[in-house]
């Protein structure tokens, strides 16, 4: 464990960041901006996943075990999420023969 | 004790039970089985307040333990309580009933009248098809008068006060298919509201001022009190009793609510109901001793409408509405009784009043029967032939109204004027005026009913027995109803006074210091004038042939009193048409003007904005989730900046 902790410590505070910022900002835009479903459950991912790296990060500069352990708990919802999610993917493709999230536009007004 | 609750329990009950069993099994009584059904529950409860009566003896107590004492002795009353009711912080008040001697003596006279009006109801309403629907309407009134009158605290007695208006409106209103009658029923409601006003702001203010609404624990504190108090307090019940009890300037109800079946003018708007003002104000006597001015008032606004009204009577020539005026007018004279502080006559005259009014009117129903319908006297004549009953029984109410000795009404009309001369002559001379234009319209009616030639049209026949009975065991009771008051001076000891006094602590207060000689020589002027009344009656009237001119074509004076002293063109005036007025500029202006466009606008600008808000739903999953990252964005700035 403590190897871990030394581990992540040789990289700045501030690269985790800033490189989580990124990648959430790459996510963010693929849900907003792309059309394809799969896509757009991959980038939900990869927002998990920056967030994951943020608290792993402060966990270990701040010796505090419960960010990691939040991110067990973030990897298991987001597990049971994606099913969910793909299964809905199934779902949409056999009704309307699509991945387009741009063909559920029938929930309106 | 237990037999006395649950006797109690039963008087109103009875005819609760007949009400709501009627309603509900309406279709499938069919022919008199409702009306058995309805008379019967009556008749029991008649049995029922007859053993309670016996039970309660209360004139024994009062001679064990002395007579002419200042306050009723302990016992003289009863209280029944079956529930808590309401009760909210400091106001208690329990579903009580009080049986004293007051109580006890209404509750006879409502479950007896009222048995014998319902047996008569059976005859009378035989060919009506919504004839389960009257019984199950009269008994439900039944039920209601039996609360009123036996209430232990205001509120009781105000459910049964506001539950007889009702009754009263249905029923007056029975014949629904006529406008007529609905706009009568209409009337008696609205009027009877006004009073009722009244009648809340009093108990509102009782309440206010003593904590408390049971009468018992009123009338103890009612000592303490200023004047000016109680004289407000009285005034809104004296406010009350006048829409109840129809007199000026709310009587005008009343002679459209014959507009009803005639069994229900009889019990409701001659024997009971109209009477409940009298038993308020006799009730609540202890309020009203101690109110000089609004016992004034009392007494002039009874005496105004007692020969108001009298005079009106002389001019109708509707069978009922002659009866009805007739009623108004008497219960003037037990108003001016109340304002003399004579309760115990008050009570008297009402007793006998119920008798030989009931008589009068269940008379009449039956002379209308007997002729299918006609009600205009100038139709009729020469009956005494035909209807041998009813003319007998008629005759004897007649008497019996006007006052000749030793008939009920000669003792009980008597009693009010001897307390009369004691205030003074010339109210003495006025309360004379009234009898004698009593026995004068009463007269007239009976020789243009039943003497002369027959002037109309239909065949006449006599009522049958279930009809005839009531009149008859009616006229018996206006004979000797007298003995239930008999007076000092021809050898009775005033029983009932006596009675009453044991509940009402006001009538203690009575006592008359007149001499013998005094007193005869009244009661020999007032019999020597009503029998030449009755001549000059006869000399006009029985051997007529042809028709009364109509209203119009009488003298000025006349025809101002045949059109009611103008009193429903002056209401008309007063408060109809301001009423109407602002009604319609109202309507004009505020809601065409003012409330429309609000309302309207409002809809209209609701509606845009929703057909713009609407575009931001556009179906489109990207544009949501846009959305929800640039709110996240603008709270998570304003949470980090915003302060």
């Amino acid at each position: 464990m403590d190897g871990i902790i030394t581990a992540i410590r040789v990289v700045p505070l501030l690269d985790y960041v800033v490189l989580s910022f990124i990648l959430f900002s790459i996510g963010m835009a693929g849900v907003m901006f792309r059309r394809n479903t799969i896509i757009i459950l991959m980038c939900l991912e990869l927002m998990f996943n920056s967030v994951n790296l943020l608290l792993a990060a402060f966990s270990a500069y701040h010796s505090d075990p419960g960010g990691q352990v939040f991110v067990f708990f973030i990897m298991l919802v987001a597990a049971a999420e994606v099913t969910v999610g793909l299964a809905i993917l199934v779902m949409m493709k056999r009704n309307v023969d699509s991945v387009d999230i741009n063909q559920l536009n029938r929930l309106k007004w | 004790m237990v037999t006395t609750n649950l006797l109690a329990t039963l008087v109103p009950g009875l005819p609760l039970f007949g009400a709501v069993v009627i309603a509900a099994m309406r279709r499938q009584l069919k022919g008199n089985a409702a009306g058995m059904l309805g008379t019967t529950m009556v008749v029991a409860s008649f049995v029922c307040s007859l053993l309670l009566f016996l039970d309660h003896d209360v004139v024994s107590v009062m001679h064990e333990a002395g007579l002419h004492q200042e306050h009723p002795p302990e016992g003289a009353s009863h209280i029944v309580t079956l529930f808590d009711w309401i009760s909210i912080g400091n106001m208690h008040i329990p579903f009580a009933f009080q049986i004293d001697a007051l109580s006890l003596t209404m509750m006879l006279i409502v479950t007896g009248i009222g048995s014998l009006i319902h047996l008569y109801s059976i005859g009378y309403m035989h060919d009506d098809a919504r004839v389960s629907t009257f019984f199950a309407q009269i008994n439900l009134f039944t039920f209601a008068m039996l609360l009123l009158v036996m209430g232990a605290n205001f509120v009781v007695t105000f459910i049964g006060w506001e539950g007889v208006g009702l009754c009263s409106y249905l029923l007056i209103g029975f014949w629904y298919t006529t406008p007529a009658y609905n706009y009568a029923a209409r009337k008696a409601f609205v009027m009877n509201r006004i009073g009722d006003v009244g009648f809340v702001l009093g108990l509102a203010m009782i309440f206010h001022l003593t904590g408390t609404l049971t009468y018992t624990e009123v009338f103890e504190k009612a000592g303490s009190l200023s004047t000016p108090v109680l004289t407000g307090i009285t005034l809104l019940l004296f406010i009350g009793a006048i829409g109840k009890s129809a007199q000026l300037p709310l009587f005008t109800w009343l002679p459209d609510a014959m507009a009803g079946p005639t069994p229900v003018s009889a019990l409701i708007h001659a024997a009971t109901m109209v009477t409940a003002g009298i038993f308020l104000i006799v009730r609540s006597s202890v309020l009203f001793s101690l109110a000089p001015i609004t016992q004034d008032v009392v007494l002039y606004t009874g005496l105004i409408t007692a020969l108001l009204t009298a005079s009106i009577g002389v001019f109708q020539n509707d069978i009922k509405k002659v009866l009805a005026y007739s009623t108004v007018s008497q219960l003037g004279l037990m108003f001016v009784a109340l304002g003399l502080g004579a309760y115990s006559s008050a009570m008297f005259h009402v007793t006998t009043h119920a008798f030989f009014k009931a008589l009068l009117f269940l008379g009449a129903g039956s002379v209308i029967h007997a002729l299918g319908g006609e009600q205009d006297i100038r139709k009729m004549g020469g009956l005494k032939g035909v209807t041998k009953i009813t003319y007998v029984t008629f005759l004897i109410g007649t008497l019996a109204i006007a006052g000749i000795p030793p008939l009920s009404g000669f003792f009980s009309k008597d009693a009010i004027m001897l307390a009369a001369y004691e205030r003074s002559p010339l109210l003495f001379a006025a309360t004379m005026l009234v009898s004698l234009l009593t026995c004068f319209y009463m007269f007239r009616l009976l020789f243009l009913t039943f003497f002369g030639t027959y002037r109309g049209k239909a065949h006449a026949h006599e009522s049958p027995l279930t009809m005839t009975l009531p009149l008859m065991v009616l006229a018996v009771l206006s004979v000797i109803g007298g003995l239930l008051n008999l007076p000092h001076i021809v050898g009775g000891h005033e029983p009932m006074k006596e009675y009453l006094a044991t509940a009402a602590d006001g009538i203690n207060g009575e006592n008359s210091d007149m001499s013998a000689n005094t007193e005869w020589m009244l009661m020999g002027l007032t019999t020597v004038l009503i029998l030449s009344v009755i001549v000059l009656a006869y000399n006009r009237f029985a051997k007529k042939t042809t028709l009364d001119p109509e209203a119009d074509d009488l003298p000025l004076f006349s025809r101002l009193i045949a059109r009611k002293w103008m009193l429903d063109e002056l209401y008309s005036a007063l408060i109809e048409k301001p009423y109407g007025w602002f009604s319609n500029t109202f309507f004009s202006v505020g809601e065409r003007k003012l409330m429309v466009p609000l309302m309207e606008n409002t809809g209209r600008w609701t509606q845009k904005a929703g057909k713009a808000m609407r575009m931001l739903q556009s179906g489109n999953m990207s544009f949501y989730l846009f959305g929800m990252v640039v709110g996240i964005i603008v709270f998570l700035a304003i949470t980090l900046y915003g302060g």
